[in-house]
């Protein structure tokens, strides 16, 4: 008998069905859990208060990364150097003692291993095709770049998950998100993710999952489409994903947690079936066209703000309708800008390269080969790289890619969260701009009054030699 | 879970609409590892005003927090609801609430109770004059000392959690049995699923 053809995403989704109920919902068996300091403490501690254990210590990775300084972690004699800021040691240390009582495994924050969740699990081998995985922090969707169904939770789930090892979900709608032709020179896999937020919107989304299919996603390496991935959840989407193929293969081959020997033939065997089938239905479609995506930027309080790099701050009345002309206006008064303003006019005081979204080894060579040779603008005060893990930071050093951002003007950091949000020490000045790197421009998001630009990395080193924001094709 | 059948008590009169989970507990509370004492850091932007409802004398003790339209709404940290719990509430009551939000609420043992606006209207002036209001979740009704009687209605999941006490995590550990055989299916055809961090 023939099955219905089925999406990816509804293949993942009937692979991980525990049991269905009356109401519509089904208990989903949680293969990865990812685990870090600000959402897991009072999950540990529900657990504890009601005397239950995790029922699968092996299925989770704890690591800390949101609330860690990225300044040096020991000092000249090797030893830890303490955290200042109290609440954000006390959940550093619960994560430190919580993880191993339970017995999950634990990266602490001076191992090599250690970074952001997103960018540890796929270098890890923990991430894999057609996995469930979950994570309280909302830009897990980013393993979606593995064909892995990932997405974020909240408090109460994590506890859920540790102790059960399921959720109780209602199934997404499929989304495709169909992209034609190649992208242009100078235009990356940031550019095409804020494009087809600005196009589709930051609700786009909401409901779906989306695929990201066409021949581009499949040109890509897979830190490219971590990237995409990453950002799903500012279209809206709960998850975004891309179908598993021989470059994720490659990838992925080695790892320490990946499978090995006959497993991994028989894990790679499966991994194959994982695509949306001919004819599958999806039940929203939407084409791009690559030709027609420019490196782009943000200049909004909403991912959905974007312009191309040659295109102006627009006029509130140009927008349709009067919800989005009065967010508008609020925007630009939070941003200071004046509609009509060159994009390239814009000047930047910060500069962030970092987050989950554009921390990883591919990510820094870009920036690094606008920077090579040259200086940041004197305007540009603060400018900072910060690898996503130690093992990026660590390649990158055998690069020689740390000197290259250091003789620039930028300061070489510890791995971590940093500048993406507020909520460890590196933080945008308030009414400061800051052409970064990461996923989310909301109000206050890098720091209260903080003014972010959403960039890819190498438009953020051409705005941080520019000291505005820059075409980075001028530069090349 | 603590079971919640019927309370009867003051009502914070707060009447504002759109209360985000921001205006209930501020970013800055978030840093925290426990989900009690929040309440101490609730509607902290509002306290800071003098003569205003939380603090004031006449509702202290309330076990009843009335509000407006889209009570909850913004981003969608659990805190609001321990921070709620934490100050004493058990029930909110608006013509509307987040659903993020009414879903934290339950899962922390709050009865969210949706009414129209013409009925909160008439329960804010009652929480006003300090009396007590009574909801009763078995009859699904809100009563006053003045014999108004409002009728509300709840997913039936979420009053039966809510009624025994039930939290969700204890109901799907009662489905351990077809967990585990989920898990021994997954580890005799796909083993390298289950192995996680023990791989490497
Ligand atoms: S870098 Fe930003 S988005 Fe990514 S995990 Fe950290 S806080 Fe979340």
């Amino acid at each position: 008998m023939a099955s219905r053809p089925r999406t990816l995403y509804e293949k993942i989704w009937d692979a991980h069905v525990v049991e269905t109920r009356d109401d519509g919902t089904a208990l989903i068996y949680i293969d990865r859990h990812l685990v870090h300091e600000v959402t897991s403490p009072q999950a540990f501690e529900a657990l504890r208060i009601a005397g239950r254990g995790v029922r699968r210590p092996e299925l989770t990775l704890a690591v800390p990364d949101h609330n860690l300084p990225t300044t040096a972690r020991v000092d000249a004699a090797g030893k830890p150097v303490p955290i200042a800021d109290v609440e954000s040691a006390a959940q550093l240390a619960a994560l430190e003692v919580n993880a191993p009582a339970f017995g999950i495994r634990y990266i602490p924050a001076t191992a090599k291993e250690q970074g952001i969740v997103h960018v540890v699990g796929p270098e890890q081998g923990f991430s894999l095709p057609g996995t469930t995985i979950v994570c309280g922090d909302s830009h897990t969707a980013c393993h979606g770049g593995l064909g892995a169904l990932a997405f974020g939770i909240g408090t109460s789930e994590v506890e859920h998950v540790l102790a059960t090892q399921t959720l109780l979900l209602q199934q997404s709608k499929p989304m495709e998100v169909r992209v034609e032709g190649d992208l242009g020179p100078g235009v990356s896999a940031k550019d095409l993710i804020l494009h087809i937020i600005g196009t589709i919107g930051a609700a786009g989304g909401s409901g779906y999952v989306i695929e990201y299919r066409g021949r581009v996603f499949e040109r890509m390496t897979i830190e490219e489409r971590l990237t995409v991935c990453n950002m799903s959840i500012e279209a809206g989407a709960r998850a975004g994903l891309i179908a598993p193929d021989d470059v994720t293969f490659a990838y992925l081959k080695g790892r320490p947690m990946a499978p090995k020997g006959a497993e991994w033939d028989a894990a790679v065997a499966y991994w194959r079936s994982l695509h949306s089938d001919e004819g599958a239905v999806f039940a929203k479609s939407v084409t791009i066209d690559a030709t027609t995506v420019e490196p782009s930027v943000t200049w909004g309080t909403s991912p959905e703000d974007v312009v191309a790099i040659g295109g102006r701050v627009p006029f509130p009345e140009d927008f349709a309708d009067e919800s989005k002309r009065v967010a508008a206006q609020k925007s630009l008064d939070y941003m200071g800008l004046v509609p009509g303003t060159p994009m390239t006019e814009v000047p930047i005081e910060n500069v962030f390269i970092g987050s989950c979204t554009n921390s990883r080894i591919e990510d820094l060579r870009a920036a690094a080969a606008i920077l090579k040779g040259r200086r940041k603008a004197d305007n540009v005060r603060w400018a900072i790289v910060v690898p996503g893990s130690g093992l990026v930071k660590a390649q990158a050093e055998e690069e020689g890619l740390d000197r290259v951002f250091i003789d620039a003007g930028f300061e070489w950091r510890e791995p971590g969260c940093s500048a993406c949000l507020g909520m460890n020490p590196d933080k945008v000045p308030p009414g400061e701009r800051c052409a970064s790197t990461s996923n989310r421009n909301f109000v206050g998001r890098q720091g209260p009054g903080a003014r972010t630009h959403l960039v890819s990395p190498a438009m953020a080193a051409a705005a941080a030699v520019t000291g505005r924001l820059a075409d980075v094709r001028a530069l090349v | 879970m603590e079971p919640l059948t019927r309370v009867e008590g003051r009502a914070i009169p707060l009447g504002l609409k759109n209360v985000d989970t921001d205006i209930i507990i501020p970013a800055k509370w978030l840093k925290t590892i426990s989900r009690e004492g929040l309440g101490r850091g609730a509607f902290e932007a509002l306290r800071a005003e003098p003569g205003n409802v939380i603090d004031d004398p006449a509702y202290a003790g309330a076990t009843l927090l009335i509000a407006g339209d889209n009570f909850g709404c913004g981003s969608s940290r659990e805190h609001a609801a321990w921070a709620l719990g934490d100050m004493g509430i058990r029930v909110v009551i608006a013509p509307s609430f987040s659903d993020i939000f009414s879903g934290n609420a339950v899962k922390n043992g709050i009865l969210p109770v949706v009414l129209p606006q013409e009925a909160v209207d008439r329960l804010l002036d009652i929480a006003r004059e300090g009396l007590a209001i009574s909801v009763d979740l078995e009859a699904q009704t809100v009563t006053t000392p003045y014999q108004d009687r409002f009728t509300f209605t709840l997913d039936p999941f979420r009053r039966d959690c809510l009624l025994n006490g039930l939290d969700e995590v204890g109901l799907t550990m009662a489905r351990g049995e077809a967990i585990g055989g989920f898990e021994a299916s997954r580890t005799a055809a796909q083993p390298w699923l289950m192995r996680g961090t023990a791989a490497a």
